[in-house]
C-alpha cells in the first residue's frame, strides 16, 4: 500500500522536490534463507566486500553484547541492555552515517556505537556504575545513551535545525551536508517528545530521520498496545514520509537509511523508518520475559536471524573458510578486550563528581565538596576516627 | 563573563521599564554573539505575550528568533540539540504553569548533561520564565515554581527585581555557560528605572536598603513590597534593612549571614508556597550561620500551601505591606 502525502513547505525551508509517500510494505533485499532479492525502488550499493565487512560488524558487535551481559552475571556490570536480534537494523543504520551526519541513540544501540568507532569498553561504564556517561559527543558524531525514552528525539530534531543554520544541508557537497539520525523503540512512539519531534522536524523541514526499531516489547507491554496501525504510517500525519523495513536483513535497513539519510541532507526534510525486529533477549539484565511471552514466538523470530542470512549467503559465495575462522578469533580478541577493560575501569572518586556538574565556578557545592572530602579526611588522619 | 562591549547597541543611561531593559538585554547579546538564538511560542512578529521579544525577528531574522510549534518539551528538547551544536538558545515559556510539559528536558537533559559526560557538553541555556502573581491572572499563569528548579543540581536560577538588574542579569545568563533559569517578575514588567553599567555579577546578592533593626530577604517581585515595607516601617521608627537575593541557586548568603549578625532578626519573603520554599532552606542556612546573634526565629511571609487561588482573592494570598510588618512586629517582638 501507497499512500501519497502532501507535504506542506514551510516558508523558509527548502521546496520538497520528491513526493512524500508512506509505504507499509516490508523492504527485504536479504531473505532469510540467505538468498538477495531485487526491491524496486532500493537496492544494496556495495559489492560482496561490504557484505563481508557488514557481516564482520554484525558479528563482532554480537560478541560484544554477549560479553557484556556474561560480564554482567559475573557480577562485574550491574545491568546491561541486551541489542541481541537487533544487530542488523543497528550496523546496518550505523553504516550509513557518514562522518558529519549525528547520531541520538536509546541505551541499547551498541551496534551503532560500533561503527561510530566507540571502543565498546566505553559502554560499559554507565552499566558497572563507574561513570554517567563514556564517551565525547562532538568527537564521535554520537550523543550519550537516552535513558529517558523518546527524549533524544527532539535532541535531534534541535541538532538537525542547527544544522541548517550552520548551512550544512542541501548544499550539494558530499563531504557538508549531514542529517540527525533519531533511535527509538515502539514503545518511545507513545511518547509525546516524539510526538513533538515529528511535528518540529516536518515544520521546519528539518534534516533528520527518524529511526524506529520496533522490536515489539516495550519490557512487558506488547506492539498491540502502543498502536493499533503499522507505526510507520505515524509520518503520514506529521507530512513526511515513511518506509518500513526488514530490520533482520542488514542489506535492506543500509539501503533505506542511506536513502532517508540523503534526503535529510539534501534538504528534503525528514523521513521514519520502522525497521521490524525483534527483541530475542530480556529488556535488561534484569527482566525475565518468561513471565509475559511465548517461546514459540521468540522461536519464530530465530529463523529470521540478522547474522545467519548474511552467514548463508556469504557460504553460497564460496567465501574461504579462513574468513569465517579468522573473524572468530577477532571476535575472541575482541572479547577478551572487554573482560580485561571492564575490570579496569577506575572506581568513581565521589570527590572528583563535585567539579563536574558546572562548567563554571559554583561556590556552594566547593563548599559541600570540602565538607565532604573533610569528613573522608577525618578516616584517614593519625588519631582519627578510623 | 562580562557582556560589555562598546560596539553594542547599549541601553545605560536609559529610563526603561523591566520588560523593555531584558528585551534591549537581549538585543545586546544577540548582537555580540552570531550564536545566541531566541526561541518559544509568539516570541515573533508578536514579540511575546509580554512583548518581551518585540522587535528581535524583524532584526535578526527567523532563524534566530524562532516561533516554535506548541509544545514547551519540544522547546527545551531542540534547544538540546542546537546546544550540541555550540548555540545558545535562550527560550521562552509563555507563563510559569507552562513550563512543567518541558520539565523532564530540563531536569534530565539541559540539568544533567554536562556531568553525564564528564564536563564535556556544555549546556549554555537560558529558559526565561515569567512567574508570580498579581496580575488577575486565570489559573497556571501565576505560578512560582523557582523552588522546584533551585533543587535540581546542573541548574542555576536568578530572578531580577528592577531594569537595570534585568538588562545586565539577562546577558550575564547568556554568557554562562551553565544553564540559567531565569525567573522574570512579570507584575513588574512595567516598573521602570534607569539602566546604569554593569556593576553586580549575576550571582551575587545586594543590599537595596540599608538598616539596623531587621533584615528583609527577598527576590523577583517581592523586592519592591519590601522596600515599600521598609519605607512604611521607618514612618514608625523601625529600621529595615533589605536584601535582593537577585541568586537563588546558587545562593549567596554571605551579605545575608553579615546583615543578620548586624540584625539578630530575618524575614524572607516569597510568593511560591512554604513548604520547602527558598525561605526554608534561608532560614535553615540563616540558624547555621547566624545562630548566636539571633534574636528570634527566621520567619517567612510566603503564599499558603494551596493551589493558586482565583484571581479575586489572590490579594489575600499573596504577600504585602501588610503581612510583611506584621512578621517584622512578630520579629521584633519575640
Amino acid at each position: 500500500m501507497t499512500v501519497p502525502v502532501h507535504t506542506p513547505g514551510s516558508e523558509t525551508a527548502r521546496p520538497v522536490t520528491t513526493p512524500s509517500t508512506v509505504d507499509t510494505e516490508l523492504v527485504q533485499l536479504l531473505t532469510p534463507e540467505g538468498r538477495r532479492v531485487e526491491h524496486e525502488r532500493y537496492a544494496f550499493d556495495g559489492d560482496d566486500e561490504s557484505v563481508r565487512s557488514l557481516y564482520r560488524d554484525l558479528l563482532l558487535v554480537r560478541r560484544v553484547d554477549h560479553e557484556a551481559h556474561a560480564l554482567q552475571r559475573h557480577g562485574e556490570l550491574g545491568l546491561w541492555a541486551q541489542c541481541l536480534g537487533q544487530e542488523a537494523a543497528q550496523v546496518g543504520s550505523g553504516r550509513a552515517l557518514r562522518s558529519q551526519d549525528f547520531a541520538f541513540p536509546t541505551y541499547r544501540e551498541h551496534g551503532v556505537a560500533w561503527c561510530r568507532g566507540i571502543d565498546p569498553a566505553k559502554l560499559l561504564g554507565l552499566f558497572r556504575g563507574v561513570e554517567l556517561g563514556g564517551w565525547d559527543p562532538a568527537e564521535t558524531g554520537m550523543a550519550l545513551y537516552s535513558i529517558i525514552i523518546g527524549a533524544q528525539t527532539m535532541h535531534a530534531t534541535g541538532y538537525a535545525m542547527a544544522l541548517q543554520r550552520d548551512g550544512a544541508v542541501g548544499t550539494g557537497d558530499p563531504t557538508r551536508d549531514a542529517a540527525a539520525l533519531a533511535y527509538f523503540g515502539d514503545g518511545a512512539s507513545s511518547q509525546g517528545d516524539v510526538h513533538e519531534a515529528f511535528v518540529w522536524a516536518s515544520s521546519f523541514n528539518a534534516p533528520v530521520v527518524f529511526f524506529c526499531q520496533n522490536n515489539h516489547w516495550a519490557i512487558s507491554v506488547p506492539l498491540a498496545r502502543q498502536s493499533r496501525t503499522p507505526l510507520v504510517q505515524r509520518a503520514a500525519g506529521y507530512g513526511f514520509g515513511g518506509v518500513r523495513v526488514d530490520g533482520n536483513d542488514v542489506l535492506a535497513v543500509h539501503a533505506v537509511t542511506q536513502a532517508a539519510l540523503q534526503r535529510a541532507r539534501d534538504g528534503e526534510g525528514p523521513t521514519l523508518v520502522e525497521a521490524v525486529t525483534y527483541r530475542m533477549g530480556a529488556h535488561t539484565t534484569s527482566d525475565d520475559p518468561t513471565r509475559y511471552r511465548d517461546s514459540a514466538e521468540v522461536e519464530a523470530w530465530r529463523h529470521r536471524d540478522p547474522l545467519a542470512r548474511v552467514e548463508r549467503y556469504l557460504r553460497e559465495l564460496d567465501t574461504p573458510e579462513s574468513f569465517f575462522t579468522d573473524l572468530q578469533t577477532e571476535a575472541d580478541d575482541l572479547g577478551a578486550h572487554l573482560r580485561e577493560a571492564c575490570r579496569s575501569l577506575p572506581e568513581p572518586d565521589l570527590g572528583a563528581l563535585f567539579d563536574g556538574v558546572y562548567a563554571d565556578a559554583h561556590p556552594e557545592l566547593a563548599a559541600q565538596k570540602a565538607e565532604y572530602l573533610a569528613y573522608r579526611d577525618s578516616f584517614d588522619t593519625e588519631g582519627g576516627a578510623a | 563573563m562580562s557582556a560589555s562591549t562598546s560596539e553594542r547597541t547599549s541601553a545605560v543611561g536609559q529610563r526603561l521599564s523591566l520588560g523593555k531593559a531584558i528585551n534591549a538585554g537581549l538585543r545586546a547579546a544577540m548582537e555580540a554573539d552570531p550564536k545566541v538564538v531566541v526561541m518559544g511560542e509568539d516570541v515573533g512578529p508578536l514579540g511575546g505575550v509580554f512583548r518581551v521579544t518585540e522587535g528581535l525577528q524583524k532584526d535578526f531574522g527567523e532563524d534566530r528568533v524562532i516561533d516554535t510549534p506548541l509544545g514547551e518539551s519540544g522547546i527545551v528538547g531542540a534547544a538540546v540539540g542546537m546546544m550540541l551544536r555550540g548555540y545558545r538558545p535562550v527560550m521562552e515559556i509563555q507563563f510559569d504553569g507552562f513550563v512543567y510539559p518541558a520539565y523532564d528536558q530540563i531536569v534530565s537533559q539541559v540539568a544533567k548533561l554536562h556531568a553525564r559526560s564528564q564536563g564535556v557538553v556544555r549546556m549554555p541555556a537560558v529558559i526565561r520564565i515569567p512567574f508570580g502573581g498579581g496580575i488577575g491572572a486565570v489559573e497556571h499563569h501565576s505560578e512560582s515554581p523557582e523552588a522546584q528548579f533551585c533543587l535540581t543540581a546542573g541548574l542555576r536560577v536568578v530572578s531580577p527585581s528592577n531594569a537595570h538588574d534585568a538588562y545586565w542579569m539577562i546577558q550575564q545568563a547568556v554568557a554562562s555557560d551553565d544553564p540559567v533559569v531565569f525567573m522574570e517578575p512579570k507584575r513588574r514588567y512595567w516598573d521602570a528605572g534607569p539602566v546604569g553599567q554593569e556593576s553586580t555579577p549575576l550571582h551575587a546578592s545586594q543590599v537595596v536598603r540599608d538598616g539596623r533593626h531587621a533584615t528583609l530577604l527577598a527576590y523577583g517581585p517581592m523586592v519592591r513590597t519590601c522596600l515599600e515595607s521598609a519605607e512604611a516601617a521607618a514612618e514608625d521608627g523601625v529600621d529595615l534593612e533589605v536584601i535582593d537575593l537577585r541568586t537563588l541557586s546558587p545562593l549567596d548568603l554571605g551579605p545575608v549571614h553579615e546583615s543578620v549578625r548586624r540584625t539578630g532578626r530575618a524575614v524572607v519573603v516569597h510568593e511560591a508556597s512554604r513548604t520547602l520554599g527558598l525561605g526554608a532552606e534561608i532560614a535553615a542556612r540563616v540558624q547555621e550561620e547566624c545562630f548566636y546573634s539571633l534574636e528570634a526565629p527566621v520567619l517567612r511571609v510566603t503564599g499558603y500551601d494551596l493551589p493558586y487561588p482565583p484571581s479575586r482573592v489572590e490579594e489575600e494570598f499573596l504577600p504585602d505591606l501588610d503581612r510583611v510588618l506584621d512578621a517584622v512586629d512578630r520579629a521584633m517582638a519575640f
